[in-house]
């Protein structure tokens, strides 16, 4: 028994100290994104630029969102990350609980290159927490295999919600968060009254029973690269994902997918600071090159995510190694078929509509 | 050896001391060379195991946040009777509260808090917190009870009143589907709001079969182990070993590939004609996934402690059975079956245990109906960042483990398990 219990303990100790990250050293920045070829953008854009000017070096570390490993290190007073990529509705929150570092954006942030005011150039809605810099509008938005219903392409989000002129599994995200507002938008909810409709109790019922009308049809991703390989593979004809994603397979890999422009929820992504960053000056100063006009808009040549600056729209230009145009590529040229995500509505609503959206997914 | 005897009759050792004395002395030093040595494994597990268990466990209780970060207005609120909206004093409380905790910027927590109890709290406590800044003198009752309808609202300061008690059992009753109601008294949650309690149930019947099936795959295996040539048996551990040394997402994505239905299994199952190319099989992202996935990932768990088991049986047991004319059947299930329950046993008890705590594997290939509790956990431990239900969810868990170790031992006795 003795013996049970002791394997049984150094395998759940090997697996919590696998869990324990590296830590590097001090003086350098740790700038913390989402990985793959996100990060390989600002890689490119922002961090070897930086250090070739400063000589500071950037550990780039790659985690998967959410607050917690933030939360934990503020916690234990011991923070090694010193800028972090976060979607707005989470710099939101930390930032109300106090691990953010507010930024006075006309004072600390660089001006546009013709002196407008950083506050007047960041894209109007963008600027939704004190702590928070935009870098990027990204949309979660669906695509379809182009040779699935021979010549017939849909055209709109009711035909994800139509199986029978369009049959086939459809995969999306295991989150209530767009798929509920897509529900509605195939029900004839208007775009700008989603969440007016959705803030009621008739509105969340009849979200989740329209959603339940193509239930066994969906395939439900938790990874944003599983549903481009689900389409890849045949085994999924509609996907949800993120428009960067969608690039990289039609263009960078060419495969046989199209975008479904329709219904796209635009969202913000950009930087924060940790309140108790041991590098605060250094990393202040890596956010104020990071996100000026020029930088937003290399990184613009490497994905197709639309920069968060007016100043660097009109420098966007064709991607740096496939040579084409990244203006056909981008969510904001489509705003007016989409919406913006509904932070505040989300923050208040997310715990019980994840209960709930659990709870139907048992049912 | 010449022993002394002293006058008292006490034995003495060479040196002069007594015998007893310096025995102990020795087995002392014994001991604490004893302890040296384990001592950095119980560091180890003390920091990396107890101490975790026991923080999220005590998070699973603890209110702090709307008493600390909102003291003024706790003391306020004492007196309340709850009838009707409070008056004047404990509005000037929570303005001098809301105003200290934009300040401090940790109002957020309390927001936080309270949304779990009820929705919408978030925004109200934040935005008042907020528009706060610009309140610089009374009557402050009208003037925050038009800064968010919720104020208004009589469950808003019940919520709030009810957290301002260090501790709390809010979380263990989210975790049973349950929670407060609008005067205060428990009740169930609304129908489309219950999952833990599925969760568990699904969790502990998903094991259940896990470890039947690893039984019954596993002895064969572990049989043949035990007694095949030695150049035949070591050939057959590689390939038991193997898969186990193989990264668990390696196998689990390997699965992916042959079971989805583009994928190895259902193109062999078309070409064969055994199903049509329009009703491929679900094979995954569901129940049948993950039971497959694990039972492959669990599956040394079982073998080694069979085989290990099965080793130290003597095959003259069984030749001796059948030469007193027992048919080899009987012979097999009177006499070798029952030398092997131990190993049973260990191997159940192991995967039983590990499958009720698993979460990647289910997380990747489970689909809807083949996730568990563990995923849930995961999900407050990393997206959601309620801690405390975790805490709840994980204490709930482990306390049913230990339960049924304690059955097991009980029925089976734990003496009786072995793992080689």
């Amino acid at each position: 028994m003795k013996k049970i219990l002791k394997s049984t303990a150094i395998v759940i100790a090997s697996v919590a100290i696998s869990g324990i990250a590296t830590t590097a050293q001090a003086g350098d920045l740790n700038v913390v994104s989402w990985g793959g070829a996100y990060t390989a953008s600002q890689m490119k854009a922002y961090h070897k630029p930086y250090t070739k000017m400063t000589g500071t070096k950037i550990n780039s570390i790659d985690y998967s969102g959410g607050l917690a490993e933030m939360r934990a290190q503020t916690e234990a007073n011991n923070v090694t990350w010193d800028v972090v990529d976060v979607v707005i509705s989470d710099a939101i929150t930390g930032c109300d609980e106090g691990m953010f570092r507010p930024i006075d954006i006309d004072k600390e942030m660089a001006k546009a290159p013709d002196g407008t005011p950083a506050s007047k150039d960041f894209l109007d809605g963008t600027l939704k927490s004190e702590c928070f810099v935009p870098l990027i509008i990204y949309s979660t938005v669906f695509a379809y295999r182009d040779d699935a219903w021979g010549g017939k392409k849909p055209t709109s989000i009711k035909d994800v919600f139509d199986t029978k002129n369009f049959p086939g599994k459809r995969t999306l995200q295991k989150s209530p968060v767009n798929n509920l507002e897509w529900a509605l938008l195939a029900d004839g909810v208007p775009l700008n009254k989603v969440y007016d409709v959705l803030d009621t109790d008739a509105g969340k019922d009849r979200a989740f029973a329209k959603l339940a009308t193509i239930k066994k049809d969906v395939v439900w991703w938790t990874e944003g690269a599983v549903p481009p390989q689900l389409l890849a593979d045949g085994e999924a004809v509609f996907g949800t994902g993120y428009n960067g994603r969608w690039f990289s397979a039609i263009a960078e890999e060419k495969q046989p997918f199209a975008m479904l422009w329709d219904g796209q929820v635009l969202d913000i992504d950009g930087y924060v600071v940790s309140a108790k960053s041991k590098n605060l000056d250094e990393a202040m100063k890596y956010l104020k090159f990071a996100t000026d006009t020029q930088r937003l808009a290399d990184q613009a040549k490497y994905i197709s995510y639309g920069p968060a600056r007016k100043s660097s729209g009109p420098m966007v230009a064709k991607h740096a190694e496939l040579g084409i145009e990244m203006g056909p590529h981008m969510p904001t040229k489509y705003a007016d078929q989409g919406f913006l995500t509904n932070f505040a509505w989300w923050a208040d609503n997310a715990d019980e509509m994840k209960e709930r959206f659990a709870a139907w997914l048992l049912q | 050896m010449t022993d002394q005897t002293a006058a008292g009759g006490v034995v003495l050792a060479a040196d002069g001391t007594p015998l007893k004395a310096s025995l102990n002395r020795a087995l002392r030093r014994n001991r604490i060379r004893a302890v040296m040595l384990v001592a950095p494994l119980l560091l180890f597990i003390l920091f990396s195991f107890l101490i975790p268990i026991f923080d999220m466990t005590f998070r699973s209780v603890d209110n702090w946040h709307v008493g600390t970060l909102m003291p003024k207005t706790s003391a306020a609120l004492a007196g309340w009777d709850g009838k009707d909206i409070p008056e004047e004093p404990v509005f000037v409380a929570l303005v001098a509260d809301l105003q200290a905790g934009a300040k401090s910027r940790q109002i957020g927590k309390v927001g936080t808090r309270l949304n779990y109890e009820k929705s919408g709290l978030r925004g109200m406590i934040t935005s008042s917190a907020r528009k706060s800044k610009r309140l610089k003198e009374g009557p402050y009752k009208a003037k925050v009870l038009k800064m968010h309808k919720k104020w208004r609202d009589l469950e808003t300061w019940a919520v709030i009143k009810r957290n301002t008690a260090p501790y709390t059992i809010g979380y263990y009753l989210n975790a049973v589907d349950m929670k407060y109601g609008q005067t205060g008294e428990i009740v169930m949650q609304p129908e489309n709001r219950r999952i833990y309690g599925k969760l568990f149930i699904r969790t502990f019947a998903i094991s259940l079969a896990i470890t039947v099936i690893c039984v019954i795959l596993a002895y064969p295996i572990s049989f043949l182990l035990a007694t095949l040539p030695l150049r035949y048996s070591n050939l057959l551990m590689i390939f038991v070993l193997l898969p186990f040394w193989t990264s668990l997402l390696v196998r689990t994505t390997a699965w992916i590939a042959m079971l989805q239905s583009q994928g190895v299994l259902n193109d062999l199952f078309v070409f064969f004609g055994l199903v049509d190319d329009e009703n491929r099989l679900q094979l995954i992202h569901n129940l049948t996934g993950t039971i497959i996935a694990m039972t492959h990932i669990l599956l040394p768990f079982m073998v080694l402690p069979l085989y290990s088991v099965m080793k130290t049986i003597p095959p003259t047991y069984m030749r001796a059975a059948l030469s007193l004319g027992a048919n080899p059947v009987v012979a097999f299930v009177r006499v070798y079956m029952p030398q092997t329950l131990s190993g049973i046993g260990a191997g159940s008890v192991l995967v039983f245990i590990l499958s009720i705590g698993y979460y990647i594997t289910p997380a990747l290939v489970g689909g809807t109906d083949g996730t568990l509790i563990s995923n849930q956990i995961a999900y407050h431990m990393q997206s959601s960042l309620n801690w405390g239900l975790a805490g709840a969810l994980g204490a709930i868990l482990l306390a049913s483990v230990l339960a049924l170790y304690l059955l097991y031992n009980r029925i089976v006795g734990i003496d009786n398990m072995r793992l080689g």
